[in-house]
């Protein structure tokens, strides 16, 4: 290091030359997760949310014992009836987590970057030997560990009471299947994390942060659905009523609505804890021609099925970090 | 003056003079505005800089630059030697940072703020639990080491950002606007405090628009206006040159007025003496003409009744200055 120093003159080197940072960006990477992950977990918030998760788990998981005891001995995929049965009057365990999920992200990452600001503790932050880097990287990690952390109790928990429930244990595959499901629900709540993230660093009012990801999760949940018919109406009309004028309608509607995490949420969690599900969207005769119905997919089936809506949760969760990153890289610090 | 200076010199660091920190030609600007324009600074080891001047003149821009916190647009920077924009991670390792509005997590407590910032530091767990409770025992917050920042006052939260650049042992130390906010009491134990880190041999970088109190501690001090550096230099240095010299002697003596007028105007290094009261002359001379008033009055006949000095201000240096700045730019 020294030697470097002296091999530069000291005052010679143009700005624009030589622009290559040294040492490594991820110094004190760790200690940003541990203190970041220490305040969620010890958050009032985050417990809130966390008794939330908890009672829906052991209310849904409950209710639906009650209604498959009888038929425990015939269904080979009994476990996984556990996250996706609904039973009136509660909605399934799956449809709980769609809408408390990206809850828990946005509350542990709408004020992660302009919190920092308001307390005036970011200059004496990035004042220590770190990179902007490690902070965000950090604060983003902590997140997503608390998130697996808290997802991860929960799945444990519901095989568990699966287990005494049911009195018997659950199948090698039961077990694959669930836990292909518990890594698509992290990265959905990943997605939720960084979006939240990505508004933290855009605005300064932590309100205004948690407003807008509220706005955005609102739209894709429940607009979003409205607006794919119609504009896969607008984008192609069915002007002569031809098979292939509606194929292609509906198509487009299935594209565009997979534009939203949660429709790519609900296939991917879908296809993989019922293994009767061989396509999402509409199938054609021909398409079924020697199936049998409701026959179970095998494992590595299934898992292609929904491979692209799983490859598309940890994408989108990439990218919106990336945002993040870029649009924090380029704030100026001053208070 | 000068002999004040020099006995603050003599700290105990044997590197002695090799400047800490460089700039040259450093510009920063955003969009049109230039926020810090052709800079050039050096700070030698071991002394007390100032950074003078209004609010939005430049000073906290340099600072970030020094930081590496804020590219600059061009111009270069070292400090100990390193590149800030480059090898930001070996100049924050060695230079300690006070911001202006310093802020804590108020949930923790004083030493879980400072553990965190020891694990960003990279110390060994042993070395942070010797350093944190010996810093913060020496800023004087060792009864409320265990209770949350929320319930510290301004001050207290600044005596703990000083614990926190203790802890890091830095060679240099930034401040920004160290005394702003804190009740006159406080500012007096500050700056106290300031000349104590010197007395460890830490460099000291410190922007204030306090003018009167940074005087106090400042070995050399610089003046900024719009992004500019217009002079800098040791405070005597500047009131020799602002106001070519600024010690104003008030002198009561009796006798013949006339005479002893005429002697104290042919002192050398007397620029011009008023009569205020009859038996009241004010000197303003180039340097401290005390002893030269006194046996001018009584060579002159005249009995002497008292004498007093006042020093220069860098309030008056500063604004001397800007005046003169403004009339040369307007006429």
């Amino acid at each position: 290091m020294a030697q470097a120093v002296k091999v530069q003159s000291p005052t010679a080197q143009p700005v624009s030359q030589a622009r290559k940072r040294k040492g490594s960006p991820w110094t004190g990477l760790w200690a940003v997760v541990a203190k970041e992950m220490a305040d969620h977990l010890s958050s009032v918030r985050m417990q809130i949310l966390e008794v939330l998760i908890l009672l829906t788990a052991v209310g849904t998981v409950y209710a639906v014992m009650q209604g498959v005891r009888q038929t425990v001995g015939q269904d080979p995929f009994i476990f996984l009836r556990l996250f996706t049965t609904a039973r009136e009057p509660l909605p399934a365990f799956i449809g709980f987590l769609s809408f408390l999920v990206p809850l828990i992200a946005i509350s542990m990452s709408f004020d992660a970057v302009n919190g920092e600001f308001n307390r005036r503790t970011m200059s004496r932050v990035l004042a220590q030997p770190i990179y902007r880097d490690a902070l965000l990287m950090g604060k983003f990690l902590a997140g997503f560990f608390t998130l697996a952390l808290v997802l991860t109790a929960i799945w444990l928990l519901v095989m568990g009471m699966g287990i005494l429930g049911l009195g018997l244990p659950p199948s090698g595959e039961e077990v694959a299947r669930s836990l292909i499901f518990l890594v698509a629900t992290i990265f959905y709540g990943g997605i939720w994390l960084a979006l939240g993230l990505v508004f933290s660093v855009i605005f300064r009012q932590p309100a205004t942060a948690a407003l807008g990801a509220l706005a955005v999760w609102l739209f894709f949940t429940i607009f979003w659905g409205m607006l794919t018919s119609l504009l896969a109406r607008l984008i192609s009309p069915v002007t002569y009523g031809t098979a292939q004028e509606l194929l292609r309608q509906i198509q487009i509607e299935q594209a565009l609505s997979r534009i939203s995490p949660n429709t790519l949420y609900v296939e991917a969690t879908l296809g993989i804890l019922n293994p009767a599900i061989r396509s999402f969207g509409i199938l054609l005769p021909t398409q079924l021609e020697g199936a049998i119905v409701g026959a179970p997919l095998p494992l590595a089936q299934s898992l292609m099925l929904i491979w692209p809506q799983l490859t598309g949760l940890i994408a989108a969760t990439i990218l919106l970090f990336a945002l993040a990153y870029v649009l924090f890289q380029r704030q100026e610090i001053r208070a | 003056m000068s002999v004040v200076t020099a006995n603050l010199r003599t700290s105990p660091s044997k590197t002695q003079g090799e400047a800490v920190i460089e700039t040259s030609q450093l510009t920063k600007r955003y969009g049109n505005f230039t926020a810090v324009d052709n800079l050039n600074l050096t700070v030698h080891r071991g002394e007390v800089f100032g950074l003078l001047g209004p609010n939005g003149a430049g000073k906290t821009t340099t600072i970030l630059m020094l930081l590496g916190l804020t590219e600059p647009t061009s111009g270069s920077v070292r400090v100990l030697g390193f590149d800030p924009s480059r090898e930001p991670l070996d100049v924050k390792a060695r230079v300690g940072y006070l911001p202006d509005a310093i802020g804590f997590y108020d949930e923790l407590t004083a030493r879980e703020n400072l553990a965190y910032i020891a694990r960003l530091n990279g110390l060994p767990h042993a070395e942070a639990a010797k350093r944190i409770p010996a810093a913060i025992e020496r800023m004087g917050l060792g009864e409320v080491i265990d209770h949350p920042v929320a319930t510290f006052s301004r001050g207290m939260r600044q005596r703990l950002g000083v614990a926190e650049l203790l802890l890091k042992q830095p060679e240099i130390i930034i401040m920004d606007e160290p005394t702003l906010g804190l009740d006159p009491e406080a500012a007096h134990a500050f700056l106290d405090m300031i000349l104590q880190l010197k007395q460890d041999g830490i460099t000291i970088l410190l922007s204030s628009h306090l003018l009167h109190q940074v005087q106090q501690v400042c070995d050399r001090v610089g003046l900024f206006s719009n992004g500019r550096m217009m002079i800098s230099g040791t405070v005597a240095e500047l009131a020799q040159r602002v106001l070519r010299g600024g010690y104003r002697i008030t002198v009561q003596a009796s006798g013949d007025v006339d005479a002893i007028k005429r002697a104290l105007l042919a002192l050398p290094g007397v620029q011009k003496v008023e009569q205020t009261r009859p038996e009241t002359f004010v000197i303003h001379g180039a340097r401290d003409l005390r002893a030269d008033a006194a046996s001018a009055v009584v060579n002159a006949g005249g009995k002497l009744y008292g004498l007093d000095v006042e020093a220069p201000s860098l309030d008056e240096i500063y604004s001397v200055y800007f005046k003169e700045a403004t009339n040369g730019a307007g006429s």
